[in-house]
């Protein structure tokens, strides 16, 4: 006991992500959480972090839906994140419950609560878990509407699942698998770069008649705080939303890189008297292909960004479509700053990120070019 | 974060509040224990097993006790063995299910035949399998949802689905509910719940489960029947459905029609062990393995996993014993893997069809004129719904690009309006004659 306890000790005591004491030294996170100013219109907010808001959206929902139910390893307990903390006490063990070892069982199982009417909630405890479950996700979820002539449905599924790199995660605790359900039409997939988005992109998932797949950015969970208003409300999805105005470059990305972007487009001001757009695309299926032309139309250059590996990832579908749509109007070509095509490595993982010297190096060959 | 991993080994010999560190984690609650532990007594006390102890080294042989019986009602001809086990069903309901075996049976005929001619795509007979469809069918209540696999047809058509629906299906015109998505036997009704049908194999298992699940929060007496071959129930997904069915408690019915082959592939190479009722105790699960070419049979195994399934919240399994007589589809050859006189058995010795008719004319319900009678009749209807769903435009190719999502969306909306241009600008090169406007 004393030994685990020491366990969570070293875990308790990094602030964001710390590289193992091996080497000797430790490093700091690859950005700094940048929150949002308090929002007004909801109502009265509570400081929470990343979990919390995510467990307070759930908490929203189990009061005011009688036939919702949240279900995945582990979740009874409170969750290996802590979302579900409270939940099952409160509402009862027939809505929060843990189901036995099995993703493509919780998607599957999941896919049969929506289809008899009932919302579902599905937790897969890593991204990088979800693949036996690929064949419920893309085979039946995304088709169950459209080859049933619109008689059965699975809208009322959520899947939602810890995403993307963690300082320590490696191959099986940092992936960012968006760009393979990108690829299945009848799915959404959403991405929250912070506590007072993830709450309202969450519920508008739940809400939504789709099956959708929720990321959330792990490192984000108790490092993200912000002032996140208690009451339900909902943020809109395939709306993508611009941070920051900009008249030189436009910078994309969702989930943890915004607040790199960020940092990168200050950077960018500063050093290099460049204007940066700002533009998170929280919604990666359908995207919001319109805020993403329009900005390039008025910029002429664009960066994509993101952990996932460069080829096949998601910034290469951003990457056709405005060339095809903005073509005349880019001043250089689509830079795209991303993982590299390896697994995600575990000591490597420094060298290995799309950090902020990447995209402004990029930036500076664009503004070059 | 990698500390969460680890919280498995926090089992204690009392409850505990686990106080870490303010700043990284609240508190944890009660873990809840499995079993009061003594260990001044000489029994095993891991959480995993209930068990004694024993001192010999000896692994427990598969199948040394035989097999899993096989119930049955009736023998071979149709006479009933032990009376008690006769569901004694009105004259009116057992010509009922006889009138259903027979229809479905020339609907197969008609539509196989269409296939030959290039008249529709592609087509799944039920030949031999009759019994199972029927049978269970007639057990359920109409409001129980049903997950099928693809060789039910004779399900759906016990609960009413008219030919014309059939037919419009495995046409894929104007009238098929779904839209004319799918290919030939993947059929569907809302209206008498069962779930629309799709080509991957035991998918539709941990689903059925899940049904369940939300269909016993509801409690409205329910139930949910979930039908797979037996070479599906060798998929992951069967494994997965089986365990949360369990665990989780769920008024539902696991049908498998164990027919003997999976394609060309024979159970002796699709499993080991004592077929498919032989997994359910591994999984907690109540178990029968029923003669499935015998109709009284699976009615019976039915009707009592659906009383229990429903009163008692959990799962049940039945294995119905057939024989798959026709080839796996339209696709198929089954010359190439199996003997002729292997399927002649089994069309000529041991038929539910005939088994029932038995049973029928020996109670003098059913005679050779009514036998003519029918057979011309329900031939007749059959032909002519296939010859109005030949005639019948296919959905506007506007039904291509709809229900993919519950809205349109602008990136397909402008996929569309491209495909429309195209189409008008190479309009000859389409067969857009053949389509509804």
């Amino acid at each position: 006991m004393a030994a685990a306890a020491r366990l969570f000790l070293r875990g308790a005591n990094s602030k964001l992500s710390i590289a193992p004491g091996s080497l000797g030294t430790t490093h700091a996170a690859h950005f700094t959480f940048q929150p949002d100013p308090v929002p007004s219109q909801y109502g009265p907010t509570q400081k929470m972090n990343l979990f919390q808001s995510i467990t307070s959206a759930l908490d929203n929902t189990l009061a005011s839906d009688p036939t919702a139910v949240i279900f995945g390893e582990d979740v009874a307990f409170g969750g290996v994140f802590r979302c579900t903390v409270g939940l099952r006490d409160k509402y009862g063990k027939d809505r929060v419950f843990n189901t036995p070892l099995c993703e493509q069982g919780i998607v599957g199982f999941g896919i049969g609560v929506a289809v008899a009417g009932a919302t579902a909630i599905a937790e897969i405890q890593f991204a990088d878990y979800i693949f036996p479950a690929f064949d419920q996700i893309v085979n039946e979820a995304a088709k169950y509407r459209y080859r049933s002539g619109n008689m059965f449905d699975c809208g009322n599924l959520t899947i939602r699942a810890p995403w993307g790199c963690v300082g320590h995660g490696s191959l099986y605790h940092s992936q960012s698998p968006e760009a393979f359900f990108a690829h299945c039409p009848g799915l959404k997939v959403v991405i929250p770069r912070s506590p007072i988005q993830a709450k309202g992109l969450l519920l508008s998932c739940i809400a939504d008649k789709n099956p959708c797949i929720f990321f959330e950015p792990k490192i984000l969970y108790r490092a993200a705080v912000e002032q996140v208003p208690e009451d339900p409300y909902t943020i809109p999805l395939s709306q993508a939303e611009v941070l920051q105005e900009g008249s030189d470059v436009t910078l994309v990305a969702w989930g943890t890189q915004i607040h790199v972007l960020k940092e990168v487009a200050s950077m960018a001001q500063e050093k290099l008297g460049v204007s940066c757009e700002v533009i998170d695309l929280q919604t990666i299926l359908p995207w919001d292909i319109e805020t993403v032309c329009k900005s390039v139309v008025k910029t002429g250059r664009l960066l994509i960004s993101h952990e996932a590996p460069v080829t096949g990832g998601f910034a290469s579908e951003i990457s056709s479509t405005v060339q095809e749509e903005c073509f005349l109007n880019l001043e250089a070509p689509i830079s795209r700053v991303c993982g590299y095509d390896t697994p995600f490595p575990h000591i490597f993982e420094p060298f290995y990120i799309p950090d902020k010297w990447k995209c402004f190096e990029a930036i500076k060959k664009m503004i070059n070019y | 974060m990698l500390c969460l991993l680890f919280l498995g080994p926090f089992f204690a010999t009392a409850t505990m509040r686990l106080l870490i560190n303010n700043a990284c984690i609240q508190s944890f609650q009660v873990l809840q224990l499995q079993q009061t532990f003594d260990s001044s007594l000489e029994k095993p006390q891991f959480p995993g097993a209930s068990a004694e102890f024993v001192d010999q080294l000896e692994f427990i042989q598969p199948n040394v006790i035989s097999g899993i019986p096989v119930y049955r009602v009736m023998d071979r001809q149709g006479n009933i063995i032990n009376p008690s086990q006769d569901p004694q069903l009105s004259k009116e309901t057992v010509l009922n299910f006889y009138q259903k075996m027979t229809m479905l049976n020339t609907m197969d005929r008609i539509l196989y035949e269409s296939q030959r001619q290039g008249r529709i795509s592609f087509y799944m007979t039920n030949y031999g399998e009759e019994g199972t469809h029927i049978g269970s069918a007639a057990a359920l209540d109409p409001n129980d949802l049903v997950f099928g696999q693809y060789r039910e047809a004779g399900v759906l058509m016990y609960r009413g689905f008219p030919l014309d629906h059939f037919m419009a299906q495995c046409y894929a015109n104007a009238d098929d509910l779904g839209k004319g998505r799918q290919m030939p036997v993947h059929y569907g009704s809302k209206d008498l719940n069962f779930v629309t049908i799709s080509s991957p194999l035991a998918t539709q298992i941990p689903q059925a489960a899940g049904a369940a699940y939300a269909v016993k929060r509801e409690n409205t007496n329910r139930a949910v029947i979930c039908y797979f071959g037996e070479g599906a129930a060798s998929e992951g997904d069967a494994h997965a459905g089986f365990n949360f069915s369990a665990t989780l408690e769920c008024p539902l019915i696991f049908f498998c029609r164990n027919n003997g082959y999976a394609i060309s592939t024979p159970t002796n190479e699709q499993y080991r062990g004592d077929g498919i009722a032989a997994r359910g105790p591994g999984y907690g699960m109540l178990s029968i393995r029923v003669d499935g070419n015998d109709v009284f049979a699976v009615y019976n195994a039915t009707k009592e996993a659906r009383r229990r399934a429903v009163a008692e919240n959990q799962p049940f399994l039945i294995e119905a014993m057939t024989y798959r007589i026709g080839h796996h589809s339209t696709s198929d050859d089954s010359s190439a893997y199996r003997s002729v006189d292997e399927v002649n058995y089994w069309d000529k010795q041991d038929h539910p069809i005939s088994r029932l008719r038995h049973y029928m004319t020996a109670r003098g319900w059913w005679s050779e004129d009514d036998e003519r009678s029918w057979r011309k009749q329900s031939r007749k209807t059959v032909m002519e719904a296939f010859e109005r769903a030949e005639r019948r435009l296919k959905p506007n190719p506007e039904l291509l690009f709809t229900d993919v999502y519950q809205e349109m969306i602008p990136s397909l909306n402008k996929q569309r309006e491209s495909l429309w241009r195209h189409v008008q600008q190479y309009k000859e090169n389409y067969p857009l004659d053949l389509y509804e406007k």
